[in-house]
């Protein structure tokens, strides 16, 4: 029986035979995608909500400009509309006349990946679904005391099945299935909002695996203590201001490498390709290799082949493997994120972080999965090494410059560090730095027992608009002297 | 791109293949374009070809909702298929009372935004108008960034009580960001006609705000007074409506709204309202429940008036009615309002940089979030082009500070409002701001460029 893949490559191949004598390069990708989330809020089914989409985006490389064109139309001759429609728009684009691209070469790659799973969500009945989070949902307010005004529990679980063909001869199928979980309490008081989470956050999707992630993350016997927390926090202390040692634990650091290394280190924003919208990056090209970035304590890798990740995948969008790659070594910055166009410019092949988000956008760079490796210390010895600090965890606020260098986070949580013991619980502490001075200050990082790799599934990019799903290891870190407590 | 007749027919073909009590089909499907520029060239250009399907049926008062943007028989009937199986093992939503009904009062008139000529707009066209801005930055020996983007949506909303809504608009939106070595200007526009974009002004006013924005130097954070441009403002109004202007925020008591109705939360010169048919602004007559948008005031003369309602929401409070401010059923935000004008006052920039003797010119603010919801903190920096102004006149532009400050307190604190606005297309709908003149602005931190 003929199947999706066999009309997948057989549109792609016409298609590129179409245009492989006009085009100086063209590639095309079919995306499917299975998406599921299941909401509950305050012992009510919130929304269960079922989607699925499909359609292929081409794009064309013709005198050193691109075209793109896309559509959710099937057959073959909406396939051949659609992709002289990404010629003539790639003939538009050279109507402005400036840099032409040129693609560092890659290896004609014919291959199939898929990422593993021991449990597959869409196989989880969804009244299981539902017993599981409206029970641990259940838990949050009874953690709450009556305090919580809002209790949440949800799961989330895509699948997104991609051919990726070039008129180079690469042919490449990947599957990739996505799961996640989370429960969230809001207490309110007079003039007062305060939110605690488990396990990272506001985010469904957390892993490149199954319906095993939300079985291990034991939502239910963490529910009360989210539910408990949360009403604590509207008597917590405010977070006090002025200049305190941070140690910033494993949940937040996913933000804090996101924005200030993950974004920076996007050699298109470098490259002013992303000044219209999101800004460009102090990592400029005569930094590569030079900048301290950081202390001695500080390597930073994006890493798309370690598994379970957000950021994990057999081969980009630009048909060039996942890899490993060192941005910054031992504090100095030495690497950026490419792609095939952007590291040509700098005499470089791709380290492959082309994605695109589904069918209907190009592919831009994308942070795999960044994260900082472990160093030698325990938390608990980074506690009991700190006479004055805060302990600051899970991400609630987050603004950083055009260039990536003045930012200020703020936590859900944090507790006061005094002469080597935990303190009081703080409320909505924040803390504000300079990326390279910040990184700088880093004189501890947490051992591989605290190393833990996160899911963001929300990275905002790009026109139109692009969400990616990306990853970060994290273990927590020591930063000293940081300004905390701003506005407070 | 999808035609009229057969969105009507997949909204009908959905209803048809439904078994659920009550269902409702929405359709929003259309072709979108947009160049992206930088450094004086086009490095991006995109078309997209889409037609989605929302369904979502209800049992009872348990509900389902499937997506799909396969059109055939086949994937319509397995989309309602699988919402009404996910109504059906689920329990009971107490507060749901039902899907609106058409309109009592009649459907009014259909106002959208939708021109023929964005219709027809082309690639050529979209480069043509950014080689204009292109030129004009490299004359000045600077670099352009920016996009132009424009639009055909065709929205139908259908539902097993008698709802039949369609709708078709188009919007574009130019954005230019003129970098040179040391600063950068920012301006845009947008409109339903593509050809009325005024890519001169857009051009000018980025290539001069660029030039005068070279060797900044560094201000000091603290209390300012400010002038907010409209962009400005209307960044930190769209987070107002985010943060707490729907009635899901209200009920849960999550916004700075909850309990606060008929009381004053800001100056008496400030008024804001929400207006989905006001032709100033990207009109669509109903929300994604089929329902006529109404206008309604938010905050008038200083005093908080209300907030927008979808019919869930409406029906969880007795003798309210949905305002026409749903959103899309898979999105769990609540009702938004997605079409917030700013009242003008009689002033104009000039007159306000003339009366203040020592304080900021911000152009716009980048990468704004809230620090807290219930104060209406926000925390975000400045960009593209932020000037000192001392005895009444610019002195010269200074490196980006970041903003920490209650919106509340500042539209507390106006001290005048232009008499002109500019409207800025957003999601689905647009704000229309003026610039206003805040008597006390803190700035908590400064950038290093």
């Amino acid at each position: 029986m003929r199947t999706k893949h066999d009309d997948w490559r057989e549109l792609s191949r016409k298609a590129l035979e179409r245009l492989s004598s006009k085009a100086d390069y063209a590639d095309i990708r079919f995306v499917s995608r299975l998406g599921e989330t299941v909401e509950v809020k305050n012992g009510a089914v919130e929304g269960v909500t079922s989607s699925s989409e499909s359609g292929f985006g081409i794009r064309v490389l013709k005198d050193g400009a691109w075209g793109f064109a896309s559509s959710s139309a099937p057959g073959l001759e909406e396939v051949l509309a659609v992709a002289d429609r990404a010629l003539a728009i790639a003939r538009a684009s050279a109507l402005v006349e400036g840099h032409k691209a040129e693609l560092s070469p890659t290896e004609t790659v014919v291959d199939t990946w898929s990422s593993a799973y021991k449990k597959d969500p869409f196989e989880v009945k969804i009244e299981d679904k539902l017993e599981l989070l409206l029970s641990a949902e259940k838990r949050v307010r009874e953690g709450g005391q009556g305090r919580v005004a809002v209790a949440q529990a949800g799961s989330g679980a895509r699948r997104e099945e991609k051919s990726f063909a070039s008129t180079e001869g690469s042919y490449i199928e990947q599957e990739i299935t996505e799961t996640g979980a989370g429960i969230a309490a809001y207490s309110v008081g007079p003039g007062e909002l305060q939110r605690r989470t488990y396990p990272n956050g506001d985010r469904d999707l957390s892993d490149c695996a199954g319906w095993e992630v939300v079985l291990d993350l034991d939502l239910e016997g963490n529910a009360e203590r989210v539910g408990r927390e949360a009403a604590e926090l509207l008597e917590a202390k405010k977070c006090p201001s002025g200049e305190k040692d941070i140690i910033v634990d494993s949940t937040q650091m996913v933000l804090q490498i996101h924005e200030s290394c993950g974004h920076p280190t996007e050699l298109d924003r470098v490259y002013g390709t992303e000044a219209g919208y999101a800004g460009t990056s102090f990592l400029t090209t005569d930094k590569l290799g030079k900048l301290k970035y950081g202390s001695e304590h500080v390597t930073l890798v994006a890493d798309a082949t370690v598994p379970g990740g957000l950021g994990t995948f057999g081969y980009d969008d630009e048909g060039v493997p996942g890899q490993r790659t060192v941005l910054v070594d031992k504090g100095t910055f030495v690497n950026y994120q490419t792609s095939r166009e952007t590291a040509a410019r700098l005499g470089q092949r791709s380290n492959g972080t082309m994605r695109a988000d589904g069918w209907n956008r190009p592919p831009i760079i994308r942070m795999t999965n960044i994260n900082l490796e472990p160093g030698d210390w325990s938390l608990d010895e980074m506690i009991k090494d700190t006479r004055d600090g805060l302990l600051m965890e899970i991400n609630k606020s987050w603004s950083i410059d055009d260039k990536r260098l003045n930012f200020q986070f703020g936590t859900e949580i944090g507790w006061e560090v005094k002469d080597g013991s935990l303190g009081a619980m703080v409320k909505s502490p924040n803390y504000t730095g300079i990326t390279p001075e910040f990184w700088g200050s880093c004189d501890a990082v947490g051992n591989k027992n605290h190393w833990k790799l996160w899911g963001t599934p929300n990275c905002g990019k790009g026109e139109p608009s692009q969400i990616a799903h990306v990853g970060h290891g994290t273990p927590p870190a020591r930063f000293r002297k940081v300004r905390v407590g701003v506005g407070q | 791109m999808i035609a009229k007749e057969r969105v009507e027919e997949v909204l009908e073909r959905g209803l048809e293949f439904s078994e659920a009590d009550q269902t409702e089909v929405v359709v929003m499907g259309g072709d979108t374009y947009l160049t992206r520029y930088a450094t004086n060239y086009i490095h991006q250009n995109t078309a997209e070809s889409n037609a989605e399907v929302f369904v979502r049926a209800v049992i009872g008062k348990k509900i389902g909702v499937a997506t799909t943007n396969a059109l055939d028989d086949e994937s319509l009937r397995q989309a309602v298929g699988r919402a009404v199986a996910i109504a059906g093992v689920q329990p009971d939503l107490p507060d749901f009372v039902s899907l609106p009904g058409p309109d009592v009062a009649g459907t009014p008139a259909e106002v959208t935004a939708f021109s023929e000529r964005t219709a027809g707009f082309t690639a050529e066209d979209r480069a043509a108008a950014v080689g204009r801005v292109t030129s004009l930055s490299a004359r000045n020996g600077f670099e352009a960034a920016g996009a132009f983007s424009t639009s055909v949506l065709r929205l139908g909303v259908a539902n097993s009580l008698g709802i039949r809504r369609y709708a078709e608009t188009t919007t574009s939106r130019l954005t230019a960001i003129v970098m040179g070595p040391s600063g950068s200007g920012f301006a845009d526009d947008s409109s339903a006609d593509a050809g009325a974009i005024d890519v001169e002004r857009v051009a000018d006013v980025a290539v001069g705000k660029c030039r005068d924005a070279q060797d900044p130097v560094a201000a000091e954070p603290g209390d300012y007074e400010v002038i907010l441009e409209p962009a400005a403002v209307a960044q930190i109004v769209m987070y107002l409506g985010f943060m707490g202007l729907g009635a899901l925020a209200v009920q849960e008591g999550r916004s700075f709204m909850s309990g606060r109705v008929g009381q004053r939360v800001t100056g008496e010169n400030f008024t804001l309202w929400d207006d989905g048919n006001d032709p100033s602004g990207f009109p669509l007559p109903f929300d994604f429940e089929g329902v006529s948008r109404r206008k309604v005031m938010l905050i008038e003369n200083g005093v908080a008036r209300g907030v927008v309602y979808d019919t869930y929401t409406a029906g969880r409070e007795p003798g309210k009615t949905s305002t026409g401010h749903a959103i899309p059923p898979m999105m769990h935000y609540g009702p938004l309002p997605l079409n917030m004008f700013v009242k003008t006052g009689n002033s104009t920039i000039e007159e306000m940089v003339k009366g203040t003797k020592r304080g900021l010119l911000v152009t716009r603010f980048h990468y704004t979030n809230p620090v807290h919801p219930v104060l209406t903190i926000l925390t975000g920096m400045t960009r593209d082009g932020t000037f000192l102004i001392e005895n009444g006149k610019i002195k010269g532009p200074i490196k980006n500070m970041r903003y920490t400050n209650s919106v509340l307190d500042a539209f507390s604190e106006i001290e005048a409002i232009s008499k002109e606005a500019r409207v800025s297309e957003r999601f689905i709908g647009s704000i229309s701001a003026p610039a206003m003149k805040i008597r006390k602005f803190t700035f908590t931190g400064a950038t290093q460029f």
